[in-house]
């Protein structure tokens, strides 16, 4: 019987780095994950750039594994970087060179062939949406434009795997919604697997197919998002008085009901549900606030799971 | 379903399956890209401004030379001396190029996205420096070559005149790489420690010139170990140093070249590899560490 074999795409093993033997970025980090897109989240100072720098082969770690595409960039941190796209957090575009010509030049440095090069480039920066803008120097750009050829750059060599550092820093909600599906679509259409580092959980949960959370250099939980928020969909119902009484009736019809505040919290099972709470309000004749299906963030299960670490 | 044709259309993103070169073309691409902003090509004209200047004024002093030559007959400057007569120009040229191939990319933050791909740190660094040791060559060699041309079509002897027209410029053009190699690993070294093109030209300016005294003072001591000594004391005065030793009469005419280094001319040489290597290794060990988190 054929057996299904998945591939990983990136993998650590009590991954540790410290800074002079003392600030500590990461310890005992164990993770793996598949190919696709995959948000990396934690708060600033988490050891999110850390692992990423040592996923590049730029830092080696102070103890543990790391594999990339199968690979160790500790060994071999040049056939990794070949295969992989690096966006960084802060600025690192030159004001006086036009977009074309950095990520024309960046493309060589990546061993593309000069006229490779320059097609990829152009190609590279119309996917993140610079068309004739791409012939001016990116001095006189916007924040959201520098950041598309930060990401340009990273796509110039068709890398396997982008590895993108705060990409939606310093843009405005607009600018996020768009680098985000840009993002997606790399992830989804262009077949190129991406880590996305961010501090902002709901961001990146939206375009995920993997979570890895850290918090002080270690993990706090990895898996799909999938798993994550299937069966956490609920219904939240307010009623004005008899709280309590509802509560006690739809316990009683078998509905596993939990408080909050005022608010009492039903699992949705199907569409059935609904009409029972709604029936149950009625009997009561009681006054209905609102009654409103609530999709559980990840970020609810992240926090759920933060006390267990004590 | 057909797309329909004669239409132009997204034709979606495309995977790259042909050729990727390796560690040569990369470090030759990076090498040229050096070599062509150390000149502002491929930037805007204000760039170009600087170097060709300097670049125009050798090369009118070299005609002008060769002028003087082929009419009166009398050789103003050899080869050799013509790079030492020209190192105000040389410092100036290091001073402005140096910060713009390095301090530029330290402070626009551009390293990251040089070091994460496959190119080595230290190839980053050799390449910068193949790029103004060529630069500051093709600055002192070029005119040469302009005043060799001039004697050559001008020489009375004959094909016998071209040879030893040739044999007189050679040493000179190997002279002018002594000068681009010191000036070079020296003054990208310092370029390296700052992203501030302007303290770094400072610094630039400082070390070569400021050092200048040094070796005025130890040249008037009442001791003459410490006057042959003195030109360890700047960059400049180690190449003209190094220069009177291998170069003899082609640098000073006359044979006075034993009066000021006596026989220390193996400890200049020595002193001048030793003052390159360090540069270099120093270069090597700033970009191990530079931009690493």
């Amino acid at each position: 019987m054929p057996t299904l074999e998945v591939v990983t795409l990136l993998a650590t093993e009590s991954l540790t780095k410290t800074y002079g033997g003392r600030v500590t970025a990461l310890t005992d980090l164990t993770v793996s994950v598949e190919p696709g897109i995959i948000g990396l989240v934690g708060a600033n100072g988490a050891g999110k750039s850390t692992l990423i720098k040592i996923l590049l082969g730029l830092l080696a770690p102070t103890s543990g594994r790391v594999s990339v595409l199968g690979l160790d960039p500790t060994v071999d941190p040049a056939a990794v970087r070949a295969r992989v796209g690096y966006m960084p957090e802060h600025d690192a575009l030159p004001p006086d060179l036009s977009a074309a010509e950095l990520v024309t030049h960046l493309g060589r440095m990546s061993g593309l062939p000069r006229t490779v090069a320059r097609e990829r480039a152009s190609e590279a920066l119309r996917h993140v949406g610079l068309h004739e803008e791409r012939h001016r120097a990116v001095g006189g750009y916007s924040t959201g434009m520098k950041q598309r050829v930060k990401l340009a750059q990273a796509l110039v060599h068709d890398p396997d795997l982008l590895l993108l550092d705060e990409p939606t820093n310093g843009l405005d909600p607009a600018g996020r919604d768009a680098m985000l599906a840009l993002i997606h679509r790399i992830g989804t259409e262009f077949g190129i697997s991406v880590l996305v580092c961010s501090h902002l959980l709901g961001e990146v949960e939206r375009i995920c197919d993997t979570l890895v959370a850290i918090d002080g250099g270690r993990l706090l939980r990895a898996d799909r998002v999938a798993a994550m928020t299937s069966a956490t969909d609920v219904l939240a119902v307010e009623v004005s008085e008899g709280t309590e009484d509802l509560a006690a009736r739809l316990a009683g019809i078998g509905l596993p009901v939990s408080r909050e505040g005022r608010l009492l919290l039903v699992p949705l099972a199907d569409d059935a549900t609904y009409d029972q709470i709604i029936g149950a309000v009625a009997e009561l004749d009681l006054p209905l606030h609102r009654l409103d299906q609530r999709r559980h963030r990840v970020a609810e299960l992240f926090a759920t799971r933060e006390p267990s670490h004590v | 379903m057909s797309e329909p044709t004669g239409v132009i259309h997204d034709i979606g993103y495309q995977r790259y399956t042909g050729p990727r070169l390796g560690r040569r073309y990369v470090f030759g691409a990076l090498y040229v890209h050096g070599l062509r902003t150390a000149f502002g090509l491929g930037r805007s004209a204000k760039a170009k401004i600087f170097p060709w200047l300097v670049m125009g004024i050798v090369l009118v002093v070299a005609a002008g030379l060769t002028a003087v030559r082929t009419q009166t007959g009398q050789v103003v400057m050899t080869y050799a001396q013509f790079a030492d007569a020209m190192s105000w120009l040389v410092i100036f040229f290091v001073a402005v190029v140096g910060p713009e191939l390095v301090s530029r990319d330290l402070l626009s933050g551009v390293l990251p996205l040089y070091f994460s791909r496959p190119l080595p740190r230290g190839d980053y660094a050799l390449a910068k420096l193949g790029a103004l040791g060529t630069a500051l060559w093709l600055l002192l060699g070029a005119p040469q070559l302009v005043m060799f041309l001039g004697a050559a079509f001008t020489t009375k002897d004959g094909l016998p005149g071209v040879w030893t027209e040739l044999g007189d410029l050679l040493p000179g053009l190997l002279y002018a790489a002594l000068w681009a190699v010191v000036f070079a690993s020296v003054g990208l070294l310092i370029a390296s420690f700052t992203g501030k093109r302007a303290f770094a030209a400072g610094g630039i300016v400082a070390v070569f010139l400021m050092t200048a005294p040094i070796v005025g003072i130890l040249s008037i001591m009442p001791s003459r170990t410490v006057n042959e000594l003195a030109m360890l004391g700047s960059p400049t005065a180690l190449i003209h140093a190094v220069g009177q030793y291998t170069l003899g009469d082609l640098l000073v005419p006359g044979g006075q070249a034993e009066d000021q280094i006596g026989g220390f001319g193996p400890v200049y040489v020595a002193a001048a590899v030793l003052l390159v290597a360090g540069c270099v290794a120093l270069l090597l060990l700033r970009y191990r560490k530079v931009a690493t988190r």
